[in-house]
């Protein structure tokens, strides 16, 4: 593996935040200020000299450390004020860091705007050449890449209005077109995928995907769009009150971030939920999928499963016992439910402590994806407990006929035996 | 991968800055041509506007002053006299207004993309640059008509003196910008003082009425500029190289304090701006 493009390490940023006023200090209150109370003014003066004042010091970023190798898409996630932006502000050379270093190699490009430096008074092709500048781009660049950016832009017919007179959509695409067209070795690109209509974005969503498969480009790409950074990056980095949580593959750091417990090889332990209803004679430990009597964190559409989970009792008996799963999408749509209130297999009682387990007695039927699953206890009329989304699995592609062909028409696959006879 | 970028806390200055700026000198280029562009757009006599100021202040300045108060002008027609020390003024006084609000006004780039902040007030003062030769052309036209041959001696000091105008505004400038981002005070102060400092610079009157107070008129080194200007165009006095020599110093000094001042603020202004 080459060495890495990017290397974090350690950076810290901090803020320092007073308290008694905010926005900007007019220069008169100082001056009241400094004429009232002449020694207090210098003391404190002194103090803000010498680094003596005790001001909240805010931390919004600190140890982050991170590595990314040439040609990698790396996503970054957080909640809002988690820190990412500032990351990329530090990034991108706009603050600077309070502690650590960052080396980039290459050329950097950073877009965390479009349309940064846009003049409602020029005209479109007056911006471009002004943004692409704003950019970074050479003059020679952007007259080679010009009628790319107007084409992609869509916007022939008013090169030559002022933007100001530009319909907001039109702005918005124009400003996007140039930026999309920079060439830099690493890009750093802040949400800016949150604009035009629909039909536009997936236009945006494409050029971005082919800036990164066909060039090859590093891109650092932060947004709320999972399903975007899902489609672009091939890793994740979870940033959570200005450190960084977790990092790696990611569609399990998307399901961290979401709080998806996705399903892993020993299992989900939920315990420690407290969102459950129920009684809670009988307390859900840990959810698990079998393969042949192993347990497995991926499954495959046509694979043979067993779905099991954990519990306890609180020592009294518990008779009359029926256990549900239920299936659903990752937009929470019921798929499968799975009871034994439906094949009328009641427990009659339980052992304190034991498994329960559903084996699905066909191949497994749905396709690539990624779904919830969520368990139900009843004992008798009473619910037990019940925890909804105990676990998050992806099904990966397998060969659900033996056929080796793959579709993505079909959400779920059946058995089917197909026959032709003639017709009298 | 050739280019490599670090990034540390900053450093208050580094030489490679300087080598950065110029290769963002397109960049530098392209807001010149931004300020150009934009300044006149939807007005109707648009660039006529860099001459009509200068030239109708020079009649108004030439009927009151010249007229009615019969200022002294040292033996020269006083249009001629005032337009010459107006038009300097008038680029440092612009130059020195629109660098101190440079970062406020640019804002949305500032806090969004990165380049060396120093572009900014580079490119305001040459656009005003750019406003001095349009209203330089009135000057010749003047000189014509009042029959004046300037010496070409003369004519080659023009840029020594552009030279210690553009340090005095940029100087000043970054300073009063670098105030600018903490205290927006400086917006509302600055024209009235800039008016203020047109009383205590000989524009409208030759430093010779202050008679032996002209030597504290001299710590203004703008003052150097538009004496030294009357004397290379229209042979007022001999040039007084001494003046010169400690306005260019003078000025000299002030552009590094700014420059050292602005990188100081650079550091943190897209966090508080």
């Amino acid at each position: 593996m080459s060495s890495p493009i990017i290397e974090v390490k350690n950076i810290a940023k901090s803020y320092k935040i007073t308290h008694e006023r905010g926005g900007y200090i007019a220069l008169r209150d100082v001056i009241t200020d400094a004429f009232k109370h002449p020694l207090r003014y210098l003391g404190s003066k002194f103090k803000d000299m010498t680094g003596l004042t005790k001001k909240e010091v805010f931390w919004a970023l600190k140890d982050i450390n991170f590595t990314v190798n040439p040609g990698e898409v790396v996503g970054i996630i957080g909640h809002n004020g988690a820190g990412k932006s500032t990351l990329l502000k530090i990034l991108s050379q706009i603050t600077s860091p309070t502690e650590g270093e960052i080396t980039l190699h290459g050329k950097v490009g950073s877009l965390l705007e479009v349309g940064t430096g846009f003049h409602p008074e020029l005209t479109g092709r007056e911006n471009i050449f002004l943004n692409g500048a704003i950019l970074g781009m050479t003059r020679k660049e952007m007259a080679s890449k010009f009628d790319a950016i107007v084409r992609f832009a869509e916007i022939e017919k008013f090169l030559d209005t002022p933007v100001k007179y530009y319909s907001s959509g039109m702005y918005v695409r124009l400003a996007f077109s140039v930026a999309a067209h920079m060439e830099p070795d690493i890009l750093i690109i802040d949400e800016v995928l949150a604009v035009g209509d629909a039909d536009f974005q997936k236009k945006c969503l494409g050029k971005m995907d082919q800036i990164t498969r066909e060039d090859g480009r590093t891109i650092l790409f932060v947004s709320h769009n999972m399903e975007a950074v899902r489609k672009l990056c091939n890793r994740c980095i979870l940033i959570e009150k200005g450190v960084v949580k977790a990092s790696g593959d990611t569609d399990e750091i998307i399901s961290m971030y979401l709080k998806d417990p996705l399903v892993r090889e020993k299992g989900v332990d939920v315990r420690m939920r407290h969102d459950r209803k129920g009684a809670g004679r009988v307390k859900i430990d840990s959810f698990f999928i079998e393969e042949n009597g192993k347990k497995v964190n991926t499954l495959k559409t046509g694979g043979s499963y067993t779905l099991c989970f954990e519990y306890t009792t609180d020592g009294s008996p518990v008779n009359d016992v029926n256990a549900t799963f239920s299936i659903t999408a990752e937009s929470g749509t019921p798929l499968i439910l799975a009871s034994t209130n439906l094949t009328k297999e009641q427990f009659a009682t339980l052992p304190q402590k034991g498994v329960i387990r559903c084996s699905i007695d066909q191949k497994f039927p749905l396709n690539v994806g990624t779904y919830g699953v969520s368990v139900d206890l009843h004992a008798g009329e009473n619910r037990e407990d019940h925890v909804k989304n105990v676990a998050v699995f992806r099904v990966d592609e397998g060969d659900y006929y033996g056929t080796g062909v793959q579709t993505a028409h079909s959400p779920i696959f059946i058995d089917q035996k197909w026959s032709v006879v003639e017709r009298k | 991968m050739s280019i490599i970028t670090t990034i540390k806390p900053k450093k208050i200055f580094h030489f490679s800055d300087l080598r950065e700026l110029w290769n963002y000198k397109e960049l530098l280029y392209f807001f010149t041509w931004r300020d150009l562009k934009v300044r006149y757009k939807q007005t109707v006599i648009g660039a006529g506007w860099a001459i009509f100021q200068p030239f109708i202040t020079m009649v108004v300045f030439s009927i009151f002053f010249g007229g009615l108060a019969k200022m002294p002008s040292d033996g020269v027609p006083y249009p001629i006299f005032v337009y010459v020390g107006l038009i300097f003024w008038q680029f440092f006084s612009s130059a020195l207004g629109d660098t101190s609000n440079v970062l406020i006004s640019n804002q949305a780039i500032i806090t969004k993309v990165y380049f060396p902040r120093l572009i900014l007030p580079i490119s305001s003062v040459i656009t005003k640059l750019v406003d001095f030769a349009i209203a330089a052309a009135i000057l010749v036209g003047l000189m014509f008509y009042y029959g004046y041959t300037p010496h070409i001696s003369g004519l080659l000091l023009i840029p020594l003196l552009l030279l210690i105008t553009f340090m005095a505004a940029v100087g000043g400038g970054l300073i009063l910008a670098s105030i600018n981002v903490k205290y927006r005070d400086v917006r509302y102060a600055l024209p009235f003082f800039i008016q203020l400092l047109l009383f205590v610079t000989p524009v409208i009157y030759p430093a010779s009425i202050a008679g032996a107070y002209s030597k504290f008129l001299a710590i203004n080194p703008m003052m150097g500029v538009i004496q030294n200007a009357r004397a290379a165009l229209l042979g007022t006095a001999p040039i007084n190289w001494l003046l010169l020599g400690i306005s260019l110093i003078a000025c000299f000094i002030l552009l590094i304090v700014g420059i050292y001042v602005f990188k100081k603020v650079e550091r943190y202004f897209a966090d508080i701006v």
